[in-house]
């Protein structure tokens, strides 16, 4: 049976002036799924991340969601399209109060404005601030915050900061959620929570999601599928096991044999 | 010593304060929100009385109405100054976009010269009473309404960042512009309006200040004074440019106490702000709120 993808990425290559960070990758997200972006450090897994945000455009090749072409609109029209996202490096708003940070999460989805709200009580603002409160409060609860909900947010510990930045990005009710390394830094038990979270977002919630991620145990154990970048092309794709069990990604992952850099033409798809 | 003055010189220090408090705080707003420092912010006081006292005198007008078109040609300006002339310097060097805005300063000074001459312009009476007492002072009516605008704009300003939702964007895209883009929020909006929001209260201010003392080109003086202002509250806080404003406002009448009591020097008053600005800049760089890490230029 065949669906409309969530997301597809036909032929996105990126260059910066001399420097290739993609070269022609292909793949496509169908929706509810978990997938995995793995590779090693520079392999372009971010730069993939960017331009599906919007934060780059690609050179060449185009992005599309729910089978609409995105490829040129700014990281603000997609985000309200339904794609929200977390960074690799922690950018909460610091001096904000964490119900706050989540608060601008919910931006878009503020129908009242500077004027409208004046008239806080007749024009039914109130009610909609009530009703993005509870909202708010469901993902406070959800990620399990609610102690620090009054904190400001550069005062936190990191692990908490990026439960923070997650808590912000879900509030923009995303469809599809795009997590630059969630894990990153964490200790085991922190990893673990995350883990979980990760994986009620995409059951409970509903949502789509798209992860970068080093730590391979948790890859290889919660994503449905895995995509393996190396050198900026695709090197690889298919459910955990099989990707694991590709020579190419031993290679790309292990530096084994003689040739560490791999010829995408060799490289023969998994799935 | 003269005590009475120095009380009347403290009052109105602290009403002129509020004021430089009040074009402060815009032009902390447009440096807040877009990273932009703007050396045509006196120009927004000037051009905005120039509108309103044309607006009065030419149509006979009454204030309220002169008023309030002002505000919305106010707006209109400052929006259509940022989409044409800032929007595409986006990205490009700060010291070129600061040239840009000293540019326009000049440009503006000289276009309101040309329309409406260079001398000052006083504005039709607009109260009944020119001063009231209040216990024992001599008080301009019109300076009493200047400091409950002030009050009401710093009320208005606190409001719009904390609780509406524009302001959480623009507190959002002021810290991470990449980051409020991820969550929605149009940078391109948030500029406009910063710019827009900056130039209206600006000009209430000019317009209070030509109402006291005639439009003329001395206005954009302001836009100088608000530099002393900034930098002793730090140039990123908007509280900071609010007590800048009252304080050199303040300092600048008693400056003025003190040189025509003891030193009879002369125009002291109207250096005193900026040894301020540079004993500032000497010990406190960051000013009193100001962030620590911000970029000085």
């Amino acid at each position: 049976m065949q669906t409309t993808p969530m997301l597809e990425a036909a032929h996105v290559s990126l260059r910066f002036g001399g420097v290739r960070a993609l070269t022609d990758v292909s793949f496509a997200v169908r929706p509810g799924e978990l997938f995995s972006i793995i590779g090693p450090n520079g392999a372009g897994k971010t730069s993939m991340v960017n331009c599906i945000s919007g934060r780059y455009r690609p050179t060449e090749g185009s992005i599309s969601f729910e089978g609409a072409d995105i490829t040129s609109l700014r990281p603000n029209a997609r985000a309200g399209l339904g794609i929200g996202r977390t960074f690799q490096n922690l950018a909460l708003f610091g001096h904000m109060t964490v119900l706050d940070n989540i608060m601008v999460g919910r931006h878009h989805l503020l129908k009242h404005g500077f004027l409208t709200g004046m008239v806080y009580w007749l024009g039914g603002a109130q009610k909609e601030e009530l009703r993005h409160r509870r909202e708010v409060e469901d993902i406070i609860d959800f990620l399990e915050i609610q102690h620090v909900r009054k904190a400001q947010a550069g005062t936190l510990s990191y692990g908490l900061r990026k439960r923070v930045e997650l808590a912000r990005a879900v509030a923009l009710r995303p469809k599809l959620i795009l997590l630059d390394e969630p894990m990153a830094g964490m200790n085991l038990e922190e990893k673990e929570d995350m883990a979980r979270f990760i994986i009620d977002l995409n059951e409970e919630w509903g949502m789509t999601v798209i992860m970068i991620e080093h730590d391979m145990g948790v890859v290889m154990d919660i994503s449905h599928r895995v995509m393996v970048l190396d050198f900026g092309k695709k090197i690889a794709e298919g459910a955990p096991d099989e990707v694991m069990a590709n020579e190419h990604v031993r290679r790309a992952y292990l530096g084994e044999a003689d040739e560490v850099l791999v010829d995408p033409d060799e490289a023969a798809p998994v799935s | 010593m003269n005590w009475e003055l120095l009380f009347q010189l403290t009052l109105n220090g602290l009403i002129v304060g509020a004021l430089y408090g009040v074009v402060a705080m815009s032009f902390v707003l447009i440096y807040k929100a877009s990273q932009v420092v703007n050396f045509a912010q006196g120009e927004f006081l000037l051009v905005g009385a120039w509108a309103c006292w044309w607006l009065l005198t030419t149509f006979q007008l009454p204030f309220i109405a002169g008023f309030l078109l002002t505000l919305v040609f106010m707006t209109l300006f400052g929006l259509i100054l940022q989409v044409v002339v800032l929007r595409p310097l986006i990205g490009e060097p700060v010291i070129s976009v600061i040239m840009v805005t000293i540019g326009l300063s000049i440009f503006f000074q000289a276009l309101m010269k040309w329309l409406f001459g260079v001398f000052a312009q006083p504005f039709p009476p607009i109260f009944e009473t020119n001063k009231v007492n209040i216990a024992g002072l001599e008080v301009q009516t019109v300076y009493l309404l200047s400091l409950a605008i002030s009050l009401v704009i710093m009320g208005g300003f606190a409001w719009f960042f904390t609780v509406s939702k524009h302001g959480l964007a623009m507190r959002a895209t002021a810290f991470d512009q990449q980051v409020a883009q991820s969550l929605g929020i149009s940078v391109r909006q948030v500029f406009a309006m910063s710019w827009a929001i900056s130039a209206v209260v600006s000009s209430v201010a000019g317009v209070v200040v030509g109402v006291v003392n005639g439009v003329s080109s001395a206005l954009s003086f302001y836009g100088i004074k608000v530099f002393p202002a900034v930098i002793l509250g730090g140039l990123d806080s908007v509280v900071g440019a609010v007590v800048g404003g009252l304080i050199i406002g303040v300092l600048e009448n008693v400056a003025h106490f003190v040189d025509s009591e003891f030193l009879n020097w002369g125009n002291m008053f109207q250096i005193a702000p900026f040894y301020v600005l540079i004993i500032i800049l000497m010990i406190k760089p960051y000013g009193l709120f100001g962030t620590k890490n911000i970029e000085r230029v």
